[in-house]
């Protein structure tokens, strides 16, 4: 199944990630990952989704009919830049050590907490360099794993966004 | 500088006064208090409603009738839970509606205070927007935008939630802005390209249909649906929410198709080659099946709203604009090709429909010593007001016969529970339609169990003296159940009797201070109607005791083809 990505301007308001939810759960869409934060726009919020193709079209109109949406962009898989965050903690013995924080330095993972017999690692990336990571670490033995939603944004943009909050309406 | 007296309550009223609002209709409850004392004040007159779930279809009914914002008051918690029947029905039916309710005191939200419910939470499921103000200050642009969002694009229900010390805080009045919406821009304009490219494919098209629906009422565009069908000589079919959008008495009028559809109208649809489809969304009561509905049809799909193009049925020509705007343009092209050439004559389409017309009409049979057949009634209903009334229905078998045997012929003259299904719509909505429309008769068809979901709001049309006629179609029965029961469910009729005696529905009727009438044989009808008409200073009940057996035909269960239209229970 491919995914597809938006990338949701939406109005910094209360309430405005729930009406995003409320109407994900309504209508019935599978929403793989979501994130929000702030932009560099006063007032304005950023949500990430990760959702299944075929759904995407009628998402995307479902999306822009919330009054609280300002700009819906479908982003271009491969062409976008993407980056999740991940907290990982496997079992290592003692003699384990160097071995896996090996193996961490080549992903760029960062050891976050260290006990007897486990280590903690914090990394971000692409959803496939995390994948791989885990792959590599996956033999000691996942205690817990947290991950956020995944982010993006365009790669380059030709035209430069600009929000208009006084644009015309009709 | 701030006047102490002037509040948030102020405030509102003031803004309501500024969008134009004539009339409110509510329940008045504890945090909603405030407002209720500067109403006292204001020239907007107050309907008070008997039940909030009556309130809000009397707004649905007066702005179905108008085309205006209906306005609803309503009180926190239970005042606030008992509108959501309202605001998803009007959500359903692109009804433009503000709703107004109390809240308890921002400081208490959250709390479980008395009479709190998460409203603005509820409303996010069941209307176009919804606020929650947080300050004073807000209400004018607030009020403004909600009236812009409920009226404008797809019309809709607005909620605006007042936290108790909102309403009574000090505030002032400024002129609103939009300044709030950076989001919403509807577009009204269909792209040239598209209409022209649109007009081609009917002008090319052998067995064209124009399935128009309730878009084309909200936008007041029959002037121009007609001037499309009669310049591209294509015939019309009429959804539910559609009817009287185009007159059916015109020749190239069908009628409903769908479920309980004229076979010619839904037949037409099977069989066309293209779908001129305007202010519709494909309702699985139209469509059927739908992978095998219209299967040799190409779509031109008209809307306001872009998410309904292509929701259910691919679009080869997408449109999004408002229908009157969008029929302009294609209406122009149009005239422009007749310059050119005659419109096609596509003669053996035409002799086709005419077939079906003729072969499968509507029919029923009315034994001269009766039982009285409710589709009888609705006939010498018509015949004998001239078809002059604004007629309005609840949900069922009596909602199919009126839309089948009333023959509407303007705009606005049909006020039903199309999409959400609302049992009890028809008297609430006809309250509200005759305030709207003093003038006009303004008559309720409904069932009979209908009317018992919401006839004390009879109370509020004698109290508030808006003098309303409502035919109750008794068959003891949920008869749209029963006739399920017995075509689905082996006959077993499960929890849909009602009975015919209790109540007795002129006592009732005459409880609540209204005339009552009772009709059971087909000699009285006309009698009692006429009777009906000439009362004009109070509300008439007349109760039309009908044969419990008559079923609705045709029709297609549901999820089947539209290809297997029974017209009878030996077809199914």
């Amino acid at each position: 199944m491919t995914h597809h990505t938006l990338s949701v301007i939406v109005e910094d308001k209360p309430g405005v990630l729930a009406r995003v939810s409320a109407m994900c759960s309504n209508r019935g869409f599978n929403i793989h990952s979501l994130a929000v934060g702030p932009t560099h726009m006063a007032g304005r919020s950023h949500i990430t989704m990760v959702v299944d193709a075929p759904e995407v079209e009628q998402l995307k109109k479902q999306l822009h009919k919330l009054v609280n949406v300002i700009k819906v962009q479908e982003l271009d898989t491969g062409r976008a830049l993407e980056t999740e965050v991940m907290m990982v903690r496997v079992s290592c013995e003692p003699a384990q050590r160097g071995e896996l924080g090996g193996t961490a330095d080549l992903f760029g993972a960062r050891m976050v907490d260290l006990t007897s017999n486990t280590i903690a690692f914090e990394i971000s990336g692409t959803p496939r360099h995390l994948g791989d990571f885990l792959d590599q670490i996956r033999p000691y033995g996942i205690v817990d794993l947290v991950k956020s939603g995944r982010i993006a944004m365009k790669q380059r943009s030709e035209k430069p966004l600009t929000l208009t909050p006084t644009a015309s309406r009709t | 500088m701030r006047n102490n007296h002037f509040t948030g309550s102020h405030s509102l009223l003031r803004s309501l006064e500024h969008e134009g609002v004539e009339v409110v209709f509510g329940v008045p409850g504890g945090a909603i208090l405030p407002a209720y004392d500067p109403l006292l004040d204001s020239p907007i007159r107050h309907v008070l409603a008997r039940h909030e779930q009556g309130a809000g279809h009397m707004a649905e009914g007066y702005a179905m009738a108008t085309g205006r914002v209906g306005v609803v008051f309503a009180t926190s918690g239970p005042g606030a839970t008992n509108l959501i029947t309202p605001l998803q029905n009007a959500k359903m039916d692109s009804t433009p509606l503000v709703a107004i309710t109390g809240q308890v005191g921002t400081s208490a939200i959250g709390s479980d205070a008395f009479q709190e419910a998460h409203t603005t939470g509820l409303a996010m499921h069941c209307t176009k927007h919804s606020y929650l103000v947080t300050s004073a200050d807000e209400i004018p642009d607030i009020i403004h935008e909600a009236f812009h969002l409920a009226s404008t694009g797809r019309p809709g229900p607005v909620l605006v939630d007042f936290p108790k010390d909102v309403l009574n805080a000090v505030t002032e009045w400024r002129t609103p802005t939009l300044s709030g919406l950076p989001g919403y821009k509807p577009t009204r304009e269909g792209h040239p390209r598209q209409v022209k490219a649109a007009v081609e494919m009917i002008e090319a098209s052998s067995r064209p249909v124009l399935y128009v629906g309730g878009g084309v009422i909200r936008a007041g565009a029959t002037p121009e649906l007609v001037a499309l069908a009669e310049a591209a000589n294509v015939p019309v079919v009429t959804t539910l929410m559609g009817r009287g959008a185009f007159p059916d008495s015109h020749r190239l009028a069908l009628g409903m198709p769908g479920m309980h559809g004229v076979y010619a109208a839904t037949t037409a649809m099977q069989k066309a080659d293209l779908l001129i489809a305007i202010g519709v969304r494909f309702d699985d009561r139209v469509t059927g099946d739908v992978a095998s509905f219209a299967p040799g049809a190409k779509v031109i799909h008209v809307d306001v709203d872009p998410a309904e193009i292509g929701k259910v049925r691919r679009a080869d020509i997408p449109i999004v604009g408002d229908a009157r705007s969008v029929l302009t343009a294609m209406v122009e092209r149009v005239t422009e090709r007749r310059v050119e050439s005659p419109a096609p004559e596509r003669a053996d389409w035409f002799a086709q429909l005419r077939d079906w017309q003729e072969t499968h009409p509507l029919s029923y049979t009315q034994d001269p010593d009766g039982p009285i057949k409710a589709q009888y009634f609705i006939e010498r209903l018509h015949a004998i007001t001239g078809g002059d009334a604004v007629v309005t229905s609840g949900v069922g078998q009596h909602q199919m016969w009126a839309s089948h045997f009333w023959q509407f012929e303007k705009p606005l003259s049909w006020i039903n529970s199309g999409g959400l299904g609302t049992m009890g719509f028809a008297v609430p909505a006809a309250v509200g339609a005759k305030i709207a429309r003093p003038d006009e008769v303004v008559f309720a068809i409904d069932g009979d169990g209908c009317f018992q979901m919401t006839a004390q709001e009879l109370i509020t049309a004698t109290t508030e003296n808006i003098p309303i006629k409502v035919a109750v179609l008794n068959n003891g029965a949920y008869g749209m159940v029963q006739q399920w029961q017995k075509l689905f469910y082996d006959g077993r009729i499960s929890a849909s009797d009602l009975g015919t005696t209790v109540p007795d529905y002129p006592k009732l009727a005459e409880a609540m201070g209204c005339v009552g009438l009772r009709v059971t044989h087909p000699d009285e009808v006309d009698i009692a109607i006429e009777k009906a008409l000439s009362i004009e200073d109070r509300s008439v009940v007349i109760e039309v005791v009908i044969d419990p057996e008559e079923m609705v035909f045709p029709m297609v269960p549901a999820g089947g083809s539209n290809d297997h239209i029974a017209m009878g229970p030996e077809d199914l």
